[in-house]
């Protein structure tokens, strides 16, 4: 028997692991997996309250359907700008991007 | 009497975390990539056991099939020995552990003091049948702005990864 709080542990763990990505990591792809990683925890969330406290209509999945196209219209964006500083700068390490530094 | 879902819950949770976390500390972030495709397949395991089967294959037919994919294309585009530097000092990592931790119990905890905890779940899953539903009637809108947000996403990627050349006709 699976609880909520289960999913909910789950959930947290990789949280936590994508902040640890955004917090040391300097290379502009591993800070694309950490965010990707805490859409993803935020959408297991959805999902488990939606099973768990409401099951009566599939609301949390219905936004977790926007959310994960959200996710993937983001990801080649974020991708291009990528592929842009490293023919730009030759390097994406985010601490040597520093045109926008005011 | 060891209950199947709960094998299978405790696998995709191991696969979930030791994907992202394979992820972030892969020499190689080729391998990293694929660590990530391994944790988002969990995360689509997870939606099977909580009864969401269309938004599982959604899941994985997007990410696994989509940005997984882009992600290694674009890490073998700009692929090179020096890009792959992990320039990072002990100091830095152990704060970032300290960080994660930190988060993850209070998160734990905070989730163990609410009432959450005895909830159990509902003796009927939500039918998908209710997607559509919910599409076409109170998320119209927000559907109609998410094809135009969708739509500028890819002109602007194009536009951003557009070659210049000099010799142009």
């Amino acid at each position: 028997m699976i609880a909520l709080y289960d999913y909910l542990v789950v959930s947290a763990a990789l949280f936590a692991v994508g902040v640890y990505g955004l917090v040391t990591k300097r290379n502009a792809m591993r800070l694309v997996f950490s965010v990707e990683m805490l859409i993803n925890a935020a959408n297991i969330n959805f999902i488990a309250f939606n099973r768990y406290l409401w099951a009566t209509a599939p609301f949390g999945q219905t936004v977790v359907l926007f959310s994960i196209a959200l996710a993937a219209g983001e990801a080649a964006v974020i991708l291009a700008v990528v592929v842009v500083a490293y023919r730009v700068h030759d390097d994406v390490d985010v601490s040597e991007l520093k045109s926008l530094e005011g | 009497m060891v209950d199947l879902t709960d094998v299978a819950f405790a696998g995709m949770a191991v696969v979930i975390v030791g994907g992202a976390i394979s992820a972030l500390e892969a020499r190689e972030i080729v391998y990293g990539a694929i660590g990530l495709a391994f944790s988002f397949f969990g995360v689509a395991g997870l939606f099977f056991l909580l009864d969401a089967p269309f938004v599982a294959v959604f899941q994985i037919t997007v990410y696994i099939g989509a940005v997984a994919v882009l992600i290694l294309f674009t890490v073998m585009l700009v692929r090179e020995g020096r890009w792959m530097r992990d320039s990072l000092g002990s100091l830095e990592r152990l704060v970032g552990i300290f960080t994660a931790v930190v988060l993850a119990a209070s998160l734990a905890l905070a989730f163990a003091a609410s009432h959450l905890l005895n909830s159990v779940e509902a003796s009927t899953a939500p039918s998908f049948v209710g997607i559509g539903q919910f599409i076409a009637g109170p998320f119209a809108p927000a559907l109609e702005l998410l094809a135009l947000v969708l739509a500028a996403a890819v002109l602007g990627a194009m536009m951003l990864a557009k070659v210049e050349r000099k010799d142009n006709p």
